[in-house]
């Protein structure tokens, strides 16, 4: 359902990588492997339309993502390295906006149920700013439970989650899974999911 | 909620909650229409004169101050990169945040000039036509600044280089809106020139969006 | 005929074409201008208002002209490189701008020249000066966000943005300036004041706007075919042309620098 084709990469003169191809389909995820430096994000990036394509083709439901921005984009979710939180507003409120821009509908007791979900109860309406690291991080995943996307891109989702948090993202991850969703993901740490699962490689 | 509202709905809430953004344009508005007269002299004569001059320069300078802030934090926390993930169109959202911008910047300078008027002793008619000019001239404002501050997202030298590139681009909107009040001093009657400056934010509104959300995309893909 | 123009759209295939013809264009520049100049200085007439001072206009107007239509050249290179994404127009954008500005300048520069003795002062505001400055202004603009921006295709797209912008302003700012001129009753540049244009004066000033649009084409060229060196510089067929690898050679060493 989601599959990329021949993308290529280069950062400034340098070619990172080319002929990168492979495929997702529902209940699927593909755990990106590669040293630092070799070009993860940016094939992240490539994969979600935030940067253009030199060579290759991405295609959702068979189609080029080119021909159907709006149907992939809101069958997709993306976590990058930067959480896309306001640090002057609440985690809900958080929460709420980012759906609202995402064209997702959320009630107000769905938002604080997704942030019980990952440990946050009681924070929901303190501001961003005064929670600790893994607090913010629990707060940018709380977007995944309550997104309807298929299609998950998430740039190094277990970073500076102790050990419950990983677990409940890991819950999260899996119950998406199971739902026919796919995931996308890159990880320095092993990847112990549910689902069937692939590893590829990225090098120069 | 829609979108647009979200959007509109956030950026007011955060400006609100650190409202030192909001007073400092303001207050740099009034300082500046303080501080011309100083360089000028204080004949009154003179001061009526300049005055339309001198209180649209004061607005434009005041507003573009607060342009460099209109994506910067959003390019920097993520939020932009969302928001061009988003199915929603991003010049529809990038017009919601001009729309936010506008009503953080631009409508306290224009709810604020009658009073500076006052100093440079306009007529009730002239601090009409000078309010109407900005409410008129500084959505153009905002939104031929947003272009400027999409293209020049997270480049060094940013707010400067901003200003270079906007500048030149107010000269119409500071033509039409400055001349506005002057024609009404003058006798000859402000409607030309508002129509004209209708004019300039209904064709700004309609492309200005749409090459600020090109330019995003291009300062996102790096 | 596409295909032709297809071929001529990469770097590598542009680079032997652009240093074929810079050296023709140059050559009918110098040729025009030195008709030109000729016809300028010594055959038309003495303007028996302004004397022989005004003789600067054979300068001024046709390098006024260029000014405009080298802006119109760059957002044209910027609407082919944003609709195809083509690397060379954004470099060709990027070739053309400083000539643009130097002759912006130059308008601005000969305008005062020819000012100060015709109506005693180094500047007026009069509404195509004004208009010259602020097009000065947007050539500015121009270079330094492109300058400014490290990757340089991000720089080509933002200039090509900026350059279509400014090509749509242009016309909008030039009306408002002549609105705002003609409110203040400003004072107005008349090139023809009393006396109908000789025809030879016409003639001179057409073949001088000629020949700085050879200069302009020949010296755009001229400047792409370093700027394709430079951009292409990790390509096998940079390294091997005869005139890097002579470069080479004599500075083992030194490289190009971005």
């Amino acid at each position: 359902m989601f599959s990329v084709s021949n993308l290529c990469c280069s950062r400034g003169e340098k070619r990172l990588f080319s002929g990168v191809s492979f495929s997702l389909q529902g209940g699927e995820y593909l755990h990106l492997e590669g040293d630092n430096g070799v070009g993860k994000t940016s094939l992240l990036r490539l994969a979600c339309g935030l940067s253009p394509l030199e060579e290759g083709e991405i295609c959702w439901q068979g189609q080029p993502v080119s021909e159907s921005k709006d149907e992939f984009r809101s069958n997709l979710a993306y976590l990058g390295h930067q959480l896309a939180l306001k640090e002057d507003l609440s985690p809900l409120e958080n929460l709420l906006s980012h759906a609202a821009v995402a064209g997702r509908q959320l009630s107000v007791s769905q938002a604080k149920a997704a942030l019980a979900q990952l440990g946050l109860r009681g924070r929901e309406h303190l501001p961003v700013r005064v929670l600790s690291q893994g607090q913010k991080r629990r707060t940018a995943l709380a977007r995944l439970v309550v997104s309807t996307a298929k299609l998950w891109i998430l740039d190094e989702p277990f970073v500076a989650l102790d050990p419950a948090a990983q677990n409940a993202l890991s819950e999260v991850i899996n119950a998406h899974l199971s739902s026919q969703g796919m995931v996308l993901l890159t990880s320095h740490q092993a990847v112990s999911l549910a689902g069937q699962g692939r590893t590829y490689r990225l090098s120069a | 909620m829609s979108a647009f509202v979200a959007i509109v709905k956030r950026d007011l809430t955060l400006a609100l909650r650190r409202k030192n953004e909001v007073i400092t344009s303001v207050f740099f508005f009034v300082v500046v229409a303080a501080l011309f007269p100083l360089g000028i002299g204080p004949e009154m004569n003179t001061l009526r004169l300049v005055a339309p001059g001198i209180l649209w320069v004061g607005a434009l300078l005041a507003s573009m101050l607060s342009l460099g802030r209109m994506f910067a934090t959003d390019y920097a926390d993520g939020t932009l990169e969302q928001m061009a993930l988003s199915p929603n169109s991003l010049s529809w959202l990038v017009a919601a945040k001009i729309l936010a911008h506008w009503l953080l910047s631009g409508l306290p300078l224009v709810l604020l000039a009658p009073i500076l008027g006052l100093q440079f002793d306009l007529s009730t008619n002239a601090l009409w036509v000078l309010t109407l000019s900005l409410l008129l001239g500084t959505p153009v404002l905002s939104l031929i600044g947003a272009v400027g501050a999409a293209l020049t997202l997270g480049v060094r030298g940013g707010d400067v280089l901003l200003s270079l590139l906007v500048l030149p681009l107010y000269v119409p909107a500071l033509v039409f809106g400055a001349g506005a009040v002057e024609a009404e001093i003058s006798g000859l009657g402000a409607s030309a020139h508002l129509s004209v400056l209708a004019a300039l934010v209904l064709v700004a509104a309609v492309f200005s969006p749409w090459a600020s959300a090109a330019s995003l995309r291009i300062a996102l893909e790096s | 005929m596409i295909q032709k123009l297809f071929f001529y759209a990469s770097p590598q295939n542009f680079y032997p074409l652009a240093g074929k013809l810079w050296p023709m264009f140059g050559l009918l520049a110098t040729g025009l201008t030195v008709w030109g100049l000729w016809l300028g200085m010594f055959v038309a007439p003495t303007d028996f208002q302004q004397g022989e001072g005004y003789r600067i206009i054979f300068v001024h107007v046709p390098v006024s002209w260029m000014s405009m239509v080298i802006y119109l050249a760059m957002a044209f290179w910027a609407l082919l490189g944003l609709t195809f994404n083509t690397r060379l127009s954004g470099m060709m954008t990027k070739a053309l701008a400083p000539t643009g500005a130097i002759f912006a300048f130059l308008s601005l520069w000969t305008g005062a020249l020819w000012g100060k003795p015709m109506w005693g002062a180094w500047w007026v505001w009069d509404a195509r000066l004004t208009s010259e400055l602020i097009l000065f202004f947007l050539y500015l603009g121009h270079i330094a966000l492109t300058s400014a921006i490290d990757d340089p295709r991000r720089a080509d797209k933002a200039g090509g943005i900026l350059a279509l912008v400014g090509a749509l302003n242009v016309p909008v700012i030039y009306f408002s300036v002549k609105w705002w001129n003609t409110l203040h009753q400003g004072a107005s540049v008349s090139l023809t004041k009393g006396s109908n244009m000789a025809q030879v004066m016409l003639e001179a000033m057409l073949i001088m706007g000629i020949a700085f649009w050879m200069y302009a084409v020949a010296i755009a060229l001229y400047r792409v075919r370093s700027i394709i060196l430079v951009r292409e510089r990790h390509t096998q067929w940079v390294a091997e042309l005869p005139e890097v690898k002579a470069h080479m050679m004599k500075n083992p060493l030194g490289g190009a620098i971005a």
